[in-house]
């Protein structure tokens, strides 16, 4: 077995923090890891591209190859749209509809959800409204964890407990708005499936 | 099982706190930073210390003091960083190394946060030291413990190469039981740590001497590894090329048979099992991350009668990262055909933070420059370098740290007017400071504009060496005349003063020193509540 996920975002999106949960629910799993991560520059507001490697065998390097990803997981569309080329006709892109606009030619958003309609497995996900939802708009990447994980070859309950690990050190409110962060994104990909499947 | 998923910058630092470490010293840098922050954070519970200096120069000698004093010491540093710390790190090559030394230094192949792509291992040879090449967090784990090891062995500093991809992966790696640290003693020959001419020759020939031991070592380690499989064409992979090959194994196996393979990972090259390899076949493919080092090695100038492929014949990408993907064409592999590619995507560069001090500064900086038909401003390396972008278009060199201050002063000289230099705080102060001396000295008709945000933001918000309110005193204590010595503070609401005290100073014929002082909003953000 192995998955191959390809994340990306802006810089400041928290890109980082659901790879970490991606990772530990992983090794929770008994799998084996490589990630990628982009660090200094890049990372003041620039895009932001990880590569997330998962196997039952050793992972030889950390990036994934050009069409092998079996999941785009973007918190933004234009930076979904970036990386087709890691894809192939049986990939999933999960992805946030919600644009982060900090540049002149942020091109029309109806465009770019008509484009990114067309690729395979494709599931928008309404973070920010999920997010608020859940109580906080900071939560964002975890309702897009939550989203990812029905597609993950990583049990739900792993998950789940590395988004509590995550937000153990920032008191009760927070871990309570993450679980719920999380959950409702499972619960709209769940729904999301059963459309497009 | 006792299995720790590290950053490979962590790896490192966990290897060298078990390899009974004692004091670690750098400067930030992408890729390297993430080193020195896993010491600072278990420094307390292990008993070590770990500290941030002012440049890589400073760190690198701090380190040979500790050797000298018989104990272990890291120092770690980015691919030019090295650049600065070179005078004290080829010498000390020279000396009897006693406490284990190890240069840690991070490459960035494809540039992803720095201005070049030279490769360390170039510098370990340039000093003819050892130097080891990881490709996976047990290797990195592994080969620093051995590296503290082999330092003593042979009483010379040892690298540790790390390219961005490996410091900034995160995967699993397994420790191994800790080492205690060294106890104090002092070096027993000083003659070893002297470099008077005299003694430089004999330690000179001493350190040729050694090298034939270090070349006996890296002829027998292990992890120069060579597998034979009688085919006629073979690949030496060095670093992360090894991984990528390894990627790709499987269906070239499948496709087209196994070729022999030598992996690299530990310097000088292992002559002999070069030459095994070289003569069972008829054609070699090299790939290497980073330079052609090794390829260039075998090229030599000489006629051989092996064909080579690699990066000097343009098989493999000369310039940029490698990855899974673009070793493919050398090895005879079709391309990978994924989804197309989207099309007319706009960039996403990185930028400026919303409310970030360095916006203000160049924005009453421009409206500055705007009272003068022409002018030229240098700068320097550091989050104020994104000034360059649109919207502000602020700044017209980067070079290296400090040389702004140095070039606006050439400039000056040459007749060039009105030349301002920016640089931050941090990069004043590790290669600034000499240059605004020589400045004053000239009497230079030029501005210095330091945006002082407080902190070493471009690398993740180290504390800078000095804090703001020392940094006025140094710079009057240069000699900088106070009557052309302001300090602004860049907000929106005092544009139009800070534009008028800047123009002021760029009319002026002379030197003049403008400290902008706002701390970075991020930096301000992460500071626990109530910390000045």
């Amino acid at each position: 077995m192995k998955y191959d996920i390809i994340l990306a975002g802006v810089g400041g999106q928290g890109v980082l923090s659901a790879a970490v949960i991606i990772v530990r629910g992983a090794i929770t799993a008994g799998l084996q890891v490589r990630q990628s991560e982009v660090h200094g520059m890049a990372q003041r507001g620039g895009a932001v591209l990880s590569h997330l490697r998962l196997s039952g065998a050793p992972i030889p390097g950390d990036l994934v190859p050009l069409a092998e990803a079996d999941l785009i997981l973007s918190m933004e569309p234009l930076e979904a749209l970036r990386y087709t080329p890691y894809l192939n006709e049986k990939s999933r892109v999960v992805c946030s509809l919600h644009p982060f606009i900090n540049i002149p030619d942020y091109p029309p958003l109806e465009e770019i959800l008509l484009r990114l309609k067309k690729l395979p497995g494709f599931l928008g996900v309404d973070d920010a409204g999920l997010a608020k939802q859940a109580g906080s708009l900071r939560a964002a990447n975890m309702v897009l964890a939550g989203a990812a994980a029905p597609f993950l070859p990583i049990p739900k309950e792993a998950l789940l407990e590395a988004a509590d690990w995550l937000s153990r050190d920032k008191g009760p409110e927070t871990e309570g708005i993450n679980r719920r962060a999380f959950l409702l994104g499972f619960e709209a990909a769940q729904g999301g499936t059963k459309e497009t499947t | 099982m006792n299995q720790l998923i590290l950053l490979g910058d962590e790896a490192l630092a966990l290897a060298a706190l078990d390899g009974g470490l004692s004091c670690a010293y750098g400067y930030p840098g992408t890729p390297s930073t993430e080193i020195m922050e896993y010491l600072e954070k278990a420094q307390a519970g292990r008993g070590i210390l770990a500290r941030w200096c002012s440049n890589e120069k400073t760190a690198y000698e701090a380190a040979l003091g500790v050797s000298l004093a018989g104990r272990r010491t890291l120092v770690t540093m980015k691919h030019v960083g090295l650049n600065v710390a070179a005078d004290p790190f080829i010498n000390s090559a020279l000396l009897g190394i006693h406490g284990g030394l190890v240069l840690a230094v991070a490459d960035d192949p494809g540039m992803h946060s720095s201005q070049d792509e030279q490769d360390s291992r170039f510098y370990a040879d340039f000093a003819k030291i050892p130097c080891l090449e990881p490709r996976n967090h047990q290797e990195i784990y592994d080969m620093t413990r051995l590296a503290f090891q082999l330092s003593e062995q042979f009483k010379v500093p040892v690298m540790v190469r790390m390219v961005t991809r490996l410091a900034h992966s995160r995967a699993a790696l397994i420790p191994r039981e800790a080492e205690e640290q060294r106890r104090v003693s002092k070096a027993p020959d000083p003659r070893q740590w002297m470099l008077l001419p005299a003694l430089a020759r004999q330690n000179l020939a001493a350190l040729l001497e050694s090298r034939r031991e270090f070349s006996a070592f890296t002829a027998a380690y292990p992890g120069n590894d060579l597998r034979l499989t009688g085919a006629e064409w073979g690949v030496i992979t060095t670093g992360l090329g090894g991984n990528y090959f390894e990627e790709n194994l499987e269906e070239l196996s499948r496709l087209a048979g196994t070729p022999s393979w030598l992996h690299i990972n530990a310097y000088p090259v292992p002559v002999e099992k070069i030459r095994l390899l070289a003569a069972s076949v008829k054609r070699l493919v090299i790939i290497e991350e980073g330079e052609p080092f090794v390829e260039r090695y075998l090229r030599g100038l000489l006629e051989i009668p092996l064909s080579l492929a690699g990066k000097l014949t343009g098989e493999v990408p000369l310039i940029g990262e490698l990855n899974p993907d673009n070793i493919r064409p050398a090895l005879g592999l079709p391309n990978r055909r994924g989804l197309p590619p989207e099309s007319g995507l706009p960039n996403r560069p990185p930028q400026l933070c919303q409310g970030c001090p360095h916006g203000d500064s160049y924005q009453a900086l421009n409206q500055a420059r705007q009272g003068f038909p022409q002018s030229l401003v240098t700068s320097d390396i550091g989050c104020y370098a994104l000034g360059a972008s649109p919207p502000y278009s602020a700044i017209e060199t980067i070079v290296c740290m400090g040389a702004s201050i140095g070039m606006a002063r050439g400039a000056a000289e040459a007749g060039f007017y009105p030349v301002a230099a920016v640089l931050g705080d941090s990069t004043f102060l590790h290669s600034g400071i000499t240059a605004l001396v020589d400045a004053v000295q000239a009497g230079a008709d030029m501005t210095l504009l330091i945006l002082d945000n407080s902190t070493v933001a471009m690398t993740g918000w180290q504390e800078t060496i000095l804090p703001s309110e020392k940094l006025e005193s140094l710079i009057l204590g240069l000699g900088v005349d106070p009557a052309h010595f302001h300090k602004i503070l860049p907000l929106k609401k005092n544009l139009e003063e800070n534009t008028g005290i800047i123009r002021k100073e760029m009319e002026y014929h002379g030197l003049s020193v403008i400290l902008s002082v706002r701390e970075c909003i991020v930096a301000a953000k992460r500071r626990p509540k109530g910390k000045a």
